[in-house]
């Protein structure tokens, strides 16, 4: 089944450089074994072709249910060097909500799960 | 010793809600007002204020503020610790010694931590073998080093925790780092000592939760923003911190805002890298240890923070002067708007091309379609109006000038329907760029002196 990232989590981003980090948070608890599992570096790079043009780093911070994604080139050069309206990526985190993940029924929240 | 001292975030930029901090001084009981003042353009900024004028360079805003509050702040015995000196702390400290004195204050003692700014002794610190190298690209300094505009250290706590000791009621520092600001008064007033790591990591993240202000308790709140009550009258955070390390998130009762384990959650995911490796002077935190309880309304534990030892190394921040940037904005209506616009773009491109000028960069954006989104946004069927938001990129200011004259003509010889040209021709603004460098601790020494009226 698809579930959208905006109805499983919040998110904030921001800028250091020409890096964004936008950190993904789960909504409840329960969320975060999907975030960390369909989320991937991989999967962000994709949703974010175009717009971030270097690597996507990824990190795990399970005690506040939640990830930390690096997306490299991703201001048009940062800073005051940058031309875009949304130089410091403000915007990214909710860009990020964008995405939907295609989940596994046995992983769907809220399904019971069979022992 | 106290059992729990209570400090104030007063301000999360140069430029944040001005009622922000006599609000936190008024409205309940707190031990220290901390005031967060410099971003890394900040610093060049303040430079060039400072060649112009020797007396200015540090964060005038916090002039009349503390004219303001002195008497408050005096009478209660709070504390106030701030980076707004920039690049002339001692100014800034002159500046309100003089309204102490208007005010008719004796006896108020105000600390100066100095010795960030490395800017004049620039050459002599890379011939002594710190070369300065970029941190992020690895390049070498020698390329910019006649453009360098400013060259500042960050310092970390350690320096505020001595002017604290030596009676500073008022503590006004170059570049600190924010966190440093808010750890200094638990160092100072619960003894705890530079090796603590586990509790300098402790009240690093209380700085973290407070450094930008009102984000923390409400503010560009993603999760829900629409049950946080009473934005207008929003509560800045308040860190109630106590000897063992543990640290209470929380704001002023009858404030407005919200403080949840979901708004401080996304305050510590901001502006972060790798969470288990938060590098300060003081100490390096890990965030994959914290853990967060609701403790009531509007009252959030944080708890189980470990830290590690610092490293050898300040952190460097230089700016340089790369060229210069204009951008230009003009609005257009249905019918086809966005075609329009797009086909403005397009005579706009190619009169600069016929013009001979050479940029960078040329970016277009289409405000109302894809300015934040980019290629991730959702192409509209209709929209009513969008604004074409065109700018360029280039070493040369004559080039970005012209380029400037080149908006307005559209109104009258590009597609119809267009408006908005309020403003006046776009002006080129310098690029201030950012050098990150690594300098070793032995090359420079924070400053530290306490005056007293």
């Amino acid at each position: 089944m698809k579930i959208r990232l905006l109805d499983i989590a919040h998110a904030r981003s921001g800028d250091k450089g020409d890096t964004a980090n936008v950190g993904v948070i789960a909504r409840r608890d329960e969320y975060y074994p999907l975030l960390a599992k369909y989320l991937t570096a991989e999967r962000v790079r994709a949703h974010f072709a175009g717009l971030v043009l270097g690597r996507v780093e990824r990190y795990e911070l399970p005690n506040l249910g939640a990830l930390n994604f690096l997306l490299h080139e991703a201001l048009g050069g940062g800073g005051t060097r940058s031309l875009k309206n949304d130089a410091q990526g403000k915007t990214l985190a909710s860009a990020m909500l964008r995405m939907e993940l295609d989940i596994d029924d046995n992983d769907s929240p809220g399904r019971e799960r069979h022992v | 010793m106290k059992g729990c001292v209570r400090i104030a975030s007063g301000q999360g930029f140069w430029g944040d809600l001005l009622s922000a901090p006599r609000d936190q001084v008024r409205r309940g009981p707190i031990d220290y007002l901390v005031m967060d003042y410099l971003a890394e353009v900040t610093m060049s900024i303040l430079q060039k204020q400072k060649r112009k004028d020797p007396s200015l360079g540090y964060a005038r805003d916090l002039v009349p503020l503390m004219d303001e509050l002195l008497p408050l702040l005096v009478e209660k015995g709070i504390r106030v610790i701030t980076n707004g000196g920039g690049v002339n702390p001692a100014a800034c400290r002159d500046a309100i010694f003089a309204s102490a004195a208007r005010h008719g204050i004796r006896g108020l003692a105000i600390g100066v931590v100095t010795g960030d700014d490395i800017l004049p002794r620039l050459r002599d610190i890379r011939s002594q073998g710190a070369p300065l190298a970029n941190m992020e690209t690895g390049e070498d300094l020698s390329g910019v080093m006649d453009r360098v505009l400013s060259a500042n250290v960050y310092f970390g706590a350690a320096p505020i925790v001595r002017a604290l000791r030596e009676g500073a009621q008022i503590v006004i520092t170059g570049r600190t780092t924010d966190t440093g600001l808010t750890l200094a008064p638990m160092m100072f007033e619960f003894g705890w000592r530079e090796t603590d790591w586990d509790l300098l990591a402790a009240g690093t993240i209380a700085g973290h939760i407070l450094e930008c202000g009102a984000q923390s308790s409400g503010g560009n709140f993603s999760a829900d923003w629409r049950s946080v009550p009473d934005l207008a009258h929003v509560g800045f955070p308040i860190a109630e911190a106590t000897a063992g390390g543990d640290v209470v998130i929380t704001k002023h009762e009858g404030s407005g805002g919200l403080v949840s384990v979901q708004t401080v959650k996304e305050q510590l995911l901001y502006e972060i890298g790798n969470p288990a490796e938060y590098i300060t002077p003081d100490c390096i935190a890990d965030f994959t240890t914290i853990r967060l309880d609701a403790e009531g309304p509007d009252r959030v534990r944080v708890s189980g923070v470990r830290g590690r030892p610092a490293t050898t190394s300040y952190k460097v921040s230089m700016s340089y002067l790369d060229g210069y940037t204009a951008i230009g904005t003009l609005t257009y209506a249905w019918p086809d708007a966005l075609d329009k616009a797009r086909a403005a773009d397009g005579i706009l491109r190619r009169r600069l091309s016929d013009l001979g000028l050479a940029f960078e960069e040329i970016r277009t954006e289409f405000v109302g379609y894809d300015s934040c989104h980019g290629p991730l946004a959702v192409a509209p069927d209709e929209i009513n109006e969008v604004v074409l938001r065109i700018g360029v990129r280039g070493k040369e200011m004559d080039a970005v000038e012209r380029f400037g004259r080149e908006i307005a003509p559209l109104i009258l010889t590009g597609p119809p329907s267009v408006t908005g040209f309020a403003g006046g021709r776009p002006r080129p603004s310098e690029v201030i760029a950012y050098w990150p460098a690594l300098i070793p601790r032995t090359a420079v020494t924070p400053e530290v002196a306490v005056r007293t009226t």
